[in-house]
């Protein structure tokens, strides 16, 4: 996924949770990146700071990054991602759409590319910490 | 928690007028080249359109347009670019001619993060060329654009059309906007999709002759133009 798109995503699904639970000020975004999206956190950081809204005026924002693991479904073998000897190319057709690894990725001990990706495939908003307005 | 990606894909189709997907219960009736010709006709009645390839296994309508070469912009997401002056997007700027083998979650995964990452901007139409059949693809495009309204193709075959009528009924039973049915690839004239169609109280929405004269024309919008399949699908488009 682009990081853009998502820091815009994370920032309108914050909003509406903070909205939906009185929070008048968020304090703290912490949001999970799977290693597959090969999503650039200073580019992220910087969406960030460019997309805020005075609801986030103070908040921190943090990225925790999942390694991506996957497991193969026709021999069982198991073994995690990397991008050493991917063409650029292909890097970024797994960034932009990380279904793209079953295209271009294959299991490592029968060849399939019928595998699961069993870790670090999604983003998702982790913790959301805020000053809530109780009155 | 929550996924990100689904609050931006109502964003990214906030100017977009009306989405309507060309689908069918079956594959091989002609839907990608209805979808196609459909998305190049509403342009050439000067609106905005973009065309949506989402089927994924068996992406066809860059091989209809001739697209080569071309490759999305970057821009605070994806922009896609102009083909034959539609907004052209399909999941081969990023497979290549490489076999995607997706099983149901993954199509999930990729159909969301394609609706969260373009940025279609304003649009009349946007023309979405789906899979065949009432799986994953059809039940996210529901879920995940609820304004899309559904144009079903068929063939005259009882075969084709027992499957285009399940999903006729599925869209029916869940409240989807129904454009209506086009017959495609019609050798001799019947009325038996009519009356079916019909039957369900549905708009048919013409037939389309058998041409071979449309497969000269792959890669060659302005040959497509020249076709009477394309002459012909003007009736449909009056459907819209």
């Amino acid at each position: 996924m682009h990081e853009w798109a998502l820091a815009e995503g994370v920032i309108t699904t914050a909003t509406r949770f903070a909205e939906e639970n009185n929070i008048t000020e968020v304090t703290e975004v912490v949001v999970v990146v799977g290693e597959l999206q090969q999503v650039e956190h200073e580019v992220l950081e910087f969406a960030f700071e460019n997309l805020k809204t005075p609801l986030f005026e103070n908040a921190k924002f943090t990225l925790e990054s999942q390694p991506a693991k996957f497991k193969c479904r026709n021999c069982g073998n198991e073994w995690s991602f990397t991008s050493e000897g991917m063409t650029e190319d292909v890097s970024e057709a797994i960034h932009f759409v990380p279904e793209m690894a079953h295209v271009y990725i294959k299991c490592s001990q029968c060849g399939s590319p019928d595998f699961e990706v069993t870790e670090g495939r999604g983003v998702w908003l982790a913790t959301i910490k805020g000053v809530k307005n109780d009155e | 928690m929550s996924d990100p990606r689904l609050a931006v894909i109502e964003k990214r189709l906030r100017g977009v007028q009306r989405v309507v997907a060309v689908s069918s219960g079956k594959g091989g009736v002609g839907k990608s080249m209805i979808a196609t010709a459909l998305a190049l006709r509403l342009r050439d009645e000067g609106h905005t359109v973009g065309l949506l390839d989402l089927d994924f296994t068996s992406p066809a309508t860059h091989v209809i347009l001739g697209v080569e070469g071309l490759y999305p912009e970057e821009e605070h997401g994806i922009v896609p670019p102009t083909a034959h002056g539609l907004s052209y997007m399909s999941i081969t700027y990023y497979s290549v001619d490489e076999p995607t083998p997706l099983r149901g979650e993954d199509v999930s995964n990729a159909i969301i993060e394609l609706l969260a990452i373009t940025r279609w901007g304003e649009l009349d139409y946007l023309i979405v060329d789906m899979p065949p059949g009432i799986g994953d693809a059809t039940l996210d495009t529901l879920r995940l654009m609820p304004r899309i309204e559904f144009m079903v193709a068929t063939t005259p075959s009882r075969v084709a059309f027992q499957s285009v009528r399940r999903l006729l009924v599925l869209l029916k039973d869940l409240g989807v906007p129904i454009i209506g049915v086009v017959e495609n690839m019609v050798m001799k004239p019947n009325a038996y999709v009519r009356e079916e169609v019909e039957k369900l109280g549905l708009e048919y929405l013409g037939s389309v002759a058998y041409d071979e004269g449309v497969e000269e024309a792959l890669g060659d919008p302005d040959a497509l133009r020249r076709t009477r399949f394309y002459g012909e699908l003007e009736k449909v488009s009056r459907g819209l």
